[in-house]
């Protein structure tokens, strides 16, 4: 062979494990970079730590980080949920009556792109740290699960809409048989969104309530830290953020596999 | 043997008529006049096909049947079993798709029309598997729709059609997507079925050799608005078989057919 193999041509569980193995490569050569630059210039660890400084902070300070991660990613599934449910329930009753939809859709819109790092000082004025923080996430991640779900619900093929008229399907039967199986992939989608977009939204509102708030969340950490010049552990606050953030990617995007693996095209290997 | 020509006086209370069309109308919302004015009447057990060129009508006279949609005027009677009240559950309903459910089992999608009548989950699954061993799908009740072959799809389709028992099957252009060797066979199995089931069928088809293989009784269509053109009953020995497709009274069928088709593609151009 004269050309090296294409990554393509490479037997497919090759690419799988390459695929798993490369990142981890880049990731380790980084590290070690990053160790060494520290070390040979001497960099004090409050300016830049090194990677085993990091390491040792998170060790050491577990407790305190801990308690933090706990605090954030109850806070995170709070929102998450609300989200979920809300934008679900919101999308079902826009499908349901079109006059709430014309009602209501320019909110939603208008929640959507107001930034909520400039709606969070109000929201800590007018409610508990706690609520507001959750309300806070839930604002973020609530309008990808509506508008995927309204997607979703108005892409019924129009054939088996057909099929369910003609045997005289109620307005729940056609719901529950045939409107949400059909927005499933859909919603899962908006899920998966929300999942990263409900920890961003509790990272900002912790943030903004800053170091008033009698907040114990990651970005909490993060702020306090900031103050008191303890770079190490802001760096370990921020790692597991986004290790948090990764795990609850991939905790969804494993659940919208199973789902969907036995028929949507997204969760079906190429073979088929 | 009465006539086989549609005649206003056949309409004798439907009690051995499946369905009646009188004078019936349809014309869209953009003004555009789709069908009519329109007669058809379709004996009980009849299997009569619709042949037309495209946008002639014939799926606009199979959702009028189904009442999938209403006429603009005149006046569609379908004859219901006793004691069926709902509307279309005395009809099954081919697409010309599969329509299948594909987040749900082969199994699931033939019980659906069960499911939405509230039958027992029971009784509907029994049903269910014996509407697919009609088909000849017996083995691939747990198999999911996107796991089958074109053809197969248009079985299961077909036995969801069945499942409920109808008296009448409505099928529009059900093969037409398929090869034509899948065709031949898929039009072998449900001239079975008609003849061992009895029901009354209502095949729209663009097809010239399959209207004739398949039915009593082709109907010739017009385009724009659709007409009549021509009621031409197929006469042979039965049961056809695929000696009926070589003989040379298919051909001759095939040819006044097509006779009667032409105004349709030798007219205006409608591209």
């Amino acid at each position: 062979m004269r050309t090296p193999p294409a990554f393509a041509s490479m037997p497919r569980s090759v690419q799988r494990v390459m695929r798993l193995v490369l990142p981890v490569i880049v990731f380790a050569i980084g590290l070690i970079v990053w160790e060494q630059v520290v070390r040979r210039r001497g960099i004090p660890p409050y300016v830049l730590p090194s990677p085993s400084v990091i390491i040792l902070t998170l060790i050491n300070d577990w407790a305190v980080l801990s308690q933090s991660l706990a605090a954030t990613l109850l806070t995170t599934l709070e929102g998450f949920v609300a989200a979920s449910v809300g934008g679900i329930a919101l999308a079902l009753l826009f499908n349901q009556s079109k006059w709430v939809e014309y009602s209501l859709f320019p909110y939603a819109i208008v929640l959507q792109v107001t930034p909520v790092i400039a709606i969070a000082p109000l929201l800590l004025i007018y409610l508990e740290q706690q609520t507001a923080v959750v309300v806070c996430a839930f604002i973020v991640a609530f309008f990808p699960v509506l508008s995927n779900t309204t997607l979703g619900l108005n892409s019924v093929d129009r054939n088996l809409a057909g099929l369910f008229q003609l045997y005289g399907a109620s307005k729940p039967q056609t719901l529950r048989f045939l409107k949400l199986p059909a927005a499933l992939p859909y919603i899962l989608g908006g899920l998966r969104i929300a999942g990263g977009l409900s920890l961003i939204g509790a990272v900002v509102a912790e943030i903004a309530a800053g170091t008033a708030g009698a907040g114990s969340g990651l970005a909490y950490r993060i702020a306090e830290s900031g103050y008191r010049l303890n770079i190490p552990r802001m760096f370990a606050a921020l790692l597991l953020l986004s290790l948090a953030g990764i795990v609850i990617y991939g905790v969804l995007a494993v659940v919208s596999h199973l789902v969907l693996r036995r028929w949507h095209e997204s969760a079906l290997g190429k073979e088929n | 043997m009465s006539s086989g020509k549609t005649s206003p006086a056949a309409d004798a209370g439907l009690t051995h008529l499946a369905v009646s069309l009188r004078g019936v109308t349809k014309t869209y919302d953009n003004g555009v006049m789709a069908l009519g004015p329109f007669d058809l009447t379709v004996r009980k057990g009849e299997f009569i096909s619709l042949l037309g060129p495209s946008g002639c009508g014939k799926s606009t006279v199979l959702r009028l049947i189904a009442e999938l949609s209403a006429p603009s005027s005149g006046i569609v009677r379908v004859a219901h079993r006793e004691g069926v009240v709902q509307p279309g559950h005395g009809i099954g309903f081919v697409f010309q798709e599969p329509t299948l459910m594909p987040w749900t089992s082969v199994r699931e999608n033939v019980r659906l029309p069960l499911r939405l009548a509230g039958v027992p989950k029971a009784e509907a699954r029994g049903r269910a598997d014996a509407a697919l061993a009609s088909v000849g799908l017996a083995d691939f009740a747990d198999a999911f729709p996107r796991e089958l072959s074109g053809g197969m799809k248009m079985r299961v389709s077909l036995a969801r059609a069945l499942v409920t028992e109808p008296d009448i099957l409505l099928m529009d252009e059900p093969f037409a997507a398929l090869d034509e060797i899948t065709r031949f066979r898929l039009n072998n199995d449900l001239l079975a079925l008609w003849r061992s089931l009895g029901k009354t069928v209502i095949f729209v088809t663009h097809s010239v050799f399959e209207s004739v293989y398949l039915s009593q009784r082709v109907v010739v269509m017009t385009a724009r608005p659709g007409r009549i053109q021509a009621d031409i009953r197929i006469e042979t020995v039965e049961p056809r078989g695929e000696a009926f497709r070589t003989s040379t009274a298919y051909g001759d069928y095939c040819r006044r057919v097509s006779d009667a088709l032409a105004p349709s593609y030798s007219g205006q151009s409608l591209l």
